[in-house]
């Protein structure tokens, strides 16, 4: 029963009429497994969220842009359940993961959010443990046991662009790192347990222009093979990792997506003069 | 033509000024009046020691280092030192025992209340269990010493009888005699409950500070709340943790009356923890102060010299570990 109704919106997804849904490829709908239709978000009274549904397409950047207060966070935080940590949150809609429904009273939230990575605004790496213990912390915390611990070690490491710099001290504090380093051993750390997605919330806004490039070109080279979401302020960013767009608004009421595209679409011929005005810079 | 310069002294650079600040006047008597009461809380220590030392002095003078090594107790005839004989090292052994096993019985409870009261009940009733806690704390000793003996010895004998019965190969579970009542592992038992509620308040405190980014990257990371706290709160918590039960162990060492009510002092150093047997040295001064003779008082005051120099090498060492491993974790 359940089933069904997930089939029947998967078909709905692939001929293109979920409801209010924005399909930002025709071609590649469902394919990343990560779907959500019909997301509304509450805190407390305060309806910040309204009727956000989305198909992010596999082994690409998905960015979602727009200004301070439209909801974006919280949007990137539904996805994996991180919002509901926040007291007074509620939420409508559906999320879909490889056809399951996130929300539902028998999925395992801890379980999901293996495969589901986030990586923060500011970098969070353990202080009280080492680097790779930082990168391992995942395995650790779910309990699962690996082989190879060091060629994993390496290969996220590798990933996330960081090996080179500190393949001589993994012993050392997490917290001895560069900003921008600390940065990449977190997205390390979320690469480590092999997840399908990975959400970043900002993931540059704390480091300087230099970090930001060796973090940009990570996230490009991630998405190779894994679907990634990104939440950014910075329109240039936006072109330059994103391959597709998710325009975000509250005009005084709860966000909307205003547009949803290919990144080049947006950011040469969008059909909303909202989404030209912002990416434009007039205005957010 | 080329000239070499020699550099000159700096004799002739800038003057480097003298800064001054004119403090007014309102600043200045508050200045005074802070400093006075910093200055008293010093000076009674210091005068306390000197007394303490000032009374015991003849005491050390006669029995040197024996005063540390000995476990005799006797006033001899009570009208001199002649003939007397007084040794703490039985009081003290059984101090420093009695206060290590309540900080041993206490340490899971302390924990387990913080990380309860922290992160697992929602604000309404942790502000109502807190001020409970609180109010545990507040609770005068004699009352936790009376409901040692008459509520939980009777039990506790029991326990000690079982650990006795099962663990006696162990050195410390044995016993000579088969009588557990008022022994170290009872007044421990009193002691440890005593703690709990002052280290516990200072370990939450520190629990809820936390960082809640990191906490949000281990349920990110596909952690559980056990796993978040334990990759997250407790390696954060620790210099907390330490301070607290260090706190608590300072009260531990000076608890005078729920240990004589609870403890059988005997002047033998023991280390049979479930035995009817044990010293104290805030007890020992308790129990003998009132009908003491001049120079078995003397004797007394030297005990607590030796009592008050433990406590505060306890606290200095304390607030050295808590500085270290503060530093550490941040």
């Amino acid at each position: 029963m359940e089933n069904d109704d997930i089939n029947l919106i998967a078909n709905a997804a692939h001929t293109g009429s979920v409801t209010g849904g924005n399909v930002l490829d025709e071609g590649r709908v469902g394919t990343s497994g990560l779907q959500t239709k019909g997301i509304h978000v509450w805190f407390g009274k305060h309806h910040v969220l309204e009727d956000i549904s989305l198909d992010f397409p596999a082994n690409s950047v998905t960015g979602l842009i727009g200004p301070s207060g439209c909801g974006k966070s919280t949007f990137l935080r539904v996805l994996n359940r991180m919002h509901e940590f926040i007291p007074g949150a509620a939420m409508a809609g559906e999320v879909f993961l490889d056809g399951e429904e996130i929300y539902g009273p028998k999925v395992d939230v801890t379980a999901m959010r293996l495969k589901v990575g986030m990586v923060f605004q500011k970098p969070n790496p353990f202080p009280s443990m080492t680097i790779a213990e930082n990168v391992l912390a995942g395995l650790k915390l779910a309990n699962i046991k690996v082989q190879d611990k060091d060629s994993l070690l390496e290969e996220c490491l590798t990933r996330a662009g960081l090996w080179k710099e500190v393949k001589d001290r993994l012993k050392l504090s997490g917290s001895s790192l560069s900003g921008g380093q600390q940065q990449r051993l977190c997205i390390a750390r979320a690469l480590a347990v092999k997840p399908k997605v990975l959400l970043m919330d900002e993931p540059c806004s704390a480091l300087d222009p230099a970090s930001t490039l060796k973090v940009e070109e990570t996230i490009v080279q991630l998405s190779s093979d894994m679907t990634i979401v990104v939440v950014t302020h910075n329109m240039q960013q936006a072109a330059r990792v994103s391959d597709f767009c998710a325009f975000f608004l509250s005009d005084g009421g709860p966000g909307q997506i205003v547009e949803a595209d290919r990144t080049a679409v947006i950011f040469s011929s969008p059909s909303d003069q909202r989404t030209a005005d912002y990416v434009q810079g007039r205005f957010g | 033509m080329s000239t070499v310069t020699v550099e000159k002294p700096t004799d002739d650079g800038p003057v480097r000024r003298v800064i001054t600040t004119q403090r007014n006047a309102s600043d200045k008597r508050f200045r005074r009046v802070v400093t006075a009461g910093a200055l008293s809380t010093f000076l009674v220590l210091a005068l306390i020691a000197s007394f303490l030392f000032y009374r015991g002095f003849e005491i050390f003078k006669e029995f040197g280092f024996g005063f540390l090594t000995t476990s005799t107790w006797d006033s001899g005839s009570g009208d001199s030192l002649e003939g007397a004989s007084y040794g703490v090292a039985a009081m003290l052994v059984g101090s420093i025992i009695v206060a290590t096993m309540a900080m041993i019985m206490a340490l899971p409870f302390v924990i387990g209340t913080s990380l309860f009261l922290e992160y697992y009940i929602g604000k309404k009733l942790r502000t109502a269990l807190v001020a409970i806690l609180d109010l545990m704390a507040a609770i005068p000793s004699i009352i936790y010493g009376l409901w040692g003996y008459l509520v939980l010895m009777p039990n506790a004998a029991g326990w000690a009888e079982s650990i006795n019965k099962y663990f006696g190969w162990i050195p410390i579970f044995k016993v000579d005699v088969e009588n557990f009542d008022a022994s170290p592992f009872i007044s421990a038992l009193v002691l440890g409950l005593m703690i709990i509620p002052i280290a516990s308040s200072v370990t939450r405190e520190v629990y809820s500070r936390a960082p809640q980014d990191q906490i949000s990257a281990a349920y990110a990371l596909g952690g559980s709340r056990w796993g978040a706290l334990k990759a997250v709160v407790l390696p954060f918590g620790k210099s907390g943790l330490i301070g607290g039960m260090l706190l608590g162990l300072g009260r531990a060492l000076g608890e005078t009356v729920a240990v004589l009510l609870t403890l059988n002092l005997v002047f033998e150093v023991k280390f049979q923890v479930l035995a009817s047997a044990g010293g104290n040295v805030a007890s020992l001064i308790a129990s003998r102060f009132g009908e003491a003779g001049p120079f078995e008082v003397k004797a007394l005051m030297a005990a607590g010299l030796v009592l008050f120099l433990l406590t505060l090498v306890v606290n200095f060492g304390a607030s050295i570990i808590v500085s270290r491993t503060s530093k550490v974790s941040q």
